[in-house]
Parts: C-alpha cells; structure tokens; sequence
C-alpha cells in the first residue's frame, strides 16, 4: 500500500534516477566531445578570422595580466613561507629557492593561471555568447554565412592556447620573484645566493611542462566558454547559469587535466 | 509555371514529444510577398528557422529555387545563404560591431572586400533605409529600436537577395515608426524584385506589404489566399484573427 502511494506521489525510485544521471552523464560528454572537435577542426582549416583571434588574444591575455601577476607574487611568497616553515624543521631552510622554483614552474604557475582565467575568462566567454544566442545573433551570423564555429569559437580556443603559456610565463616569472620577495626581506636569504640557486635548479623541461600544461588549459577554458554558451537558455537566469556553469566547469577540468598530465609526465620522466 | 523561390513540402517539426509543425505545405513565387499569420506558439518562428536552415525538419522537404535546404552543406549552404535576407525579429545587430560594421558583416568577413569600400557600399545602403552617415560609427546600444531595425533591414538587402525573410519586423515599434519600416520593407523588396515572406501578427502591417497571406494554426496551414481577400476568407478561425476577436473557435495564449 505504501509503496503504491508513494508511485503515486511521484517520488523517484533510486535506481531509475541513478541511471538517468549516468546516460544524462555519457550524453552530456558526447555533446561536449562532439562540439569541441567541431571547434578544433575549425580552428586548424581555413577559413580564419585573424582581426577576431588578434582581439581575442587581448581580451585573454593582455587583460588577464594583473589577476595573474597578482595572484602569482601572492602563491609564491606564500609557497617560499610554507617550504622555510617545514624545511627548517629538518635544518632543510637552503631548500626554499629550489622548492619555489620546481613548484612554480612545474605546478602552480600553470594551475593558478588556469583556475582564474576559469573564472574570468571562461565565464566571460559564456556570459557572451549567451547573450548572442538568446538575441539571435548567433543565428544571424548563420543567415550571413559566418560559421559560428569559425568566428566565434575558433578564434577564442586559438586566443587561448597561445595566450595561456605566455601567461604562464610571466606568472612563472612574478611566481619566483614573489618568493624571492619573502624569502629576501622576511626570511634574510641572501638576494644573490636566491637568485643563484633558483637558475642553477630549474632545468627547460620544468619550463616546458608548465607550458605543455597551459596550453591544455587554454584549451579547457575556451571550450568550456563557448560550449556552454552555445547551449543558454533564454534570459537572464539561462546565460548566468551558463557562465557558472562554465566557470566551474573549467575548473574542475582544469585541475583534473593537470593531475593526469602530471602523472603522465612523472612516468615518462618529464 | 516557374520553379517557386520557397516550397515547403509537408514540413514537420517536433522539439521531444511536442509536435509544432504538423505537416506545412507552402509555395512562394518570385517577386512575391507572402505574410504568415499566427498567434503566439502557432509555430512562426520555428517554420521560418526551418526554411532559412538554421532548424532540421524531423520530416519533409523545403526547397529554395529548387534546391532541397535540408540536404545543403558547405559552399552550397553558404551560396544559398548569400541569396537570403534576414530581418530578426529582435534585429540581431552584433553588438561589438559599429552600425556600418554590421550592415557591411557580410562583405567584409564572407567576402573579405576591403574596409573602405565595404563602408561605402553600407552607408549607400543605409541611405536606402533612410539612416545617414552620423549613425555609421555608432554601436547599436546607442540607436533606437526603430533606428535598429533600419540597420537591420540594411544588413538584409546590402547583398541583393532574392529571398528575405522579415520575423515580426513592426513588432515593438510605435504606429508611426512600424508604418515607416513597412514603407522600407515594401520599396526595398520592390527595387531588389525579390520574394519577401514576413511572419507577423499585426493585422496592419499584413494587410500593407503583403500580396497573399497564410494563415498558421496549430502547426498547420489553415488558410492561404490573395490579401485583399483575408476579410472575406469564409475561415472563423481566420476572421477571429483577423479581427482580434477573444471569443471564437482559437483560444486566447493565456
């Protein structure tokens, strides 16, 4: 009886809702799947808006520079005062150039850059599109006979993975100099022993791997931006999901993607 | 006869289970104005996103100058498209674009033509909507709505098309203002020599441009015939429409 009753209340029985989540799951990475080749395969064949990549790029990189300085110089100097506190435990202080140094190329100077262009970039991405898609721009540019694919997301994934190791470097740079920072005036390192002994410890394959990482990020959030505003809803709440949905999206992705890659390069000895 | 520009052949539409075209039989001859009428969710504007191609029909076939729609792809789609003008309903101007920018959009990124003659051959155009030069450089956020669907109808008829296509085009505008942009609608497709088929429901602006009307119900064409006939078209569900009549055989969208 109860179990009628329940039925007719339209209580969910578990398992059908644990399987539509898991086919919603599978189909949600089948659109994304299909859609970010779509926007790669535009990105590599003619024809190529260059004036939207240029503006892109600007957007992306250029206007990202102080979240990502700023945030760097704070990661670093936080990084050195971590690694002098546990290293000095183990008489192990010397070690703080070195750590700051492998950390900020190889995982923080990529990661960093990656969560907040997630946020600022990604997001903005969304939100625009969105707006173009529930006032029918997007169609418009169909009718006009530009592809979407071709002015729209091309151009930004394209921004995006050159923009983001550029970035990258120069947080790698104000990452290092941030610890350097700390180190110097907080910590009484020597300025040149520092300095000398972060050149003498990072190799260009710390440099590369950082840069491998930012390109695949770049990727991320691009993708993200563009897919999920291609698919808002109409109105305000639709486009701000959208870009929440991106922002997190992206995030999660990014990180994820940077624990596989880190793996993979642990194991090929990169 | 010719071959029609536009023939819908028992066109059907569903979004999930939710059937919105049921089967839209039409044809539009060159030079012709065809106004669709309909109320809200009659399917207008799924029809027409399903004629320019921007929609895949789940069933049936529209041709554009004998050439099936559904089955164009690449180079083919995008010749079809340079022979068909949009006016949006929203006017769809790209925001980040100057006035001239969005009027010259095609030919300046489709045809890549260099920036000083795709800005000469806009503000020609734009004097044809009665927009001059003052507005060129301007962004659409800074004209007003009337200003907005000139630029719009502008962007639509810079390539010279055959077929245009007018989603609600008075819609939002005061008597006047949408009086003045059937006036541009009916010179400007009547200068191009082009077939116009506009979705609406203002009676008054129908009964202006077009030279034969359809009316859309329920996914269905109920009733097609010459305009100056829609008060005498012996259908209820056309007369209640056509005089704006709560009581009748269509049920208010309320």
């Amino acid at each position: 009886m109860s179990n009628v009753s329940t039925r007719k209340r339209g209580l969910p029985n578990p398992l059908q809702w644990i399987g539509a989540a898991v086919i919603g799951l599978f189909a949600e990475i089948g659109r994304l799947s299909v859609f970010a080749a779509k926007v790669k395969f535009a990105a590599v064949t003619p024809r190529w808006y260059l004036g939207q990549v240029w503006r892109q790029m600007v957007n992306i990189g250029f206007y990202s520079l102080p979240v990502v300085g700023m945030s760097a110089v704070f990661i670093g100097a936080a990084l050195a005062l971590n690694i002098y506190e546990g290293g000095s435990r183990y008489g192990a202080e010397q070690f703080v150039p070195s750590i700051v140094v492998l950390g900020i190329t190889r995982e923080l100077g990529a990661t960093i850059t990656g969560l907040m262009l997630a946020g600022r970039v990604s997001a903005g991405i969304s939100a625009e599109i969105g707006a173009m898609r529930v006032t029918e721009q997007i169609d418009a540019l169909e009718t006009l006979s530009a592809s979407p694919y071709r002015y729209l997301y091309a151009p930004r994934f394209l921004a995006a993975i050159i923009a983001l190791p550029l970035l990258v470097l120069v947080a790698d740079v104000i990452g290092i100099m941030g610890g350097w920072l700390v180190s110097v005036y907080a910590l009484d390192f020597d300025s040149t022993t520092y300095l000398r002994n972060t050149i003498d410890f990072v190799t260009n394959e710390d440099i590369i791997v950082g840069l491998i990482k930012a390109v695949v990020f770049g990727a991320v959030i691009a993708i993200m931006g563009c897919y999920q505003g291609d698919r808002s809803e109409a109105g305000a709440t639709g486009v701000g999901r959208a870009a929440t949905l991106s922002m997190v999206g992206a995030a999660v992705l990014v990180l994820a993607a940077n624990y596989l890659m880190s793996t993979l390069f642990v194991e090929i000895g990169l | 006869m010719s071959t029609p520009i536009l023939k819908l052949d028992n066109v059907k539409k569903s979004f999930g289970s939710k059937d919105v075209l049921k089967g839209v039989d039409l044809e539009v001859q060159k030079g012709e104005s065809l106004v669709i009428l309909g109320g809200s969710g009659s399917g207008k504007s799924v029809m027409l996103k399903n004629a320019l191609g921007l929609m895949t029909p789940t069933a049936g076939t529209i041709w554009f100058d004998g050439q099936d729609v559904t089955k164009a792809t690449g180079r083919t789609r995008e010749k079809m498209r340079a022979r068909i003008g949009m006016l949006f309903q929203s006017g769809a101007l790209f925001d980040s674009l100057t006035v001239w920018e969005n009027v010259g959009f095609r030919l300046l990124q489709v045809d890549k033509m260099r920036r000083k003659d795709a800005k000469e051959q806009a503000l020609e155009t734009l004097k044809k909507v009665r927009l001059g030069p003052d507005v060129a450089d301007l962004y659409p956020a800074e004209i007003s709505g009337g200003m907005q669907k000139r630029v719009s109808l502008a962007r639509s008829i810079i390539s010279k098309p055959d077929l245009i296509f007018f989603d609600e085009p008075t819609t939002g505008l005061d008597p006047i203002t949408a009086d003045a942009i059937n006036d541009l609608i009916l010179e400007q497709v009547h200068n191009l020599g082009a077939a116009a088929v506009s979705i609406t429901h203002d009676m008054a602006s129908a009964r202006k441009i077009a030279d034969n009307i359809a009316m859309l119900y329920e996914g269905k064409i109920i009733w097609h015939g010459p305009a100056d006939i829609i008060d005498n078209s012996g259908n209820e569900y056309v007369d209640q429409f056509v005089h704006g009549r709560a009581e009748g055989p269509i049920q208010p969208a309320i």
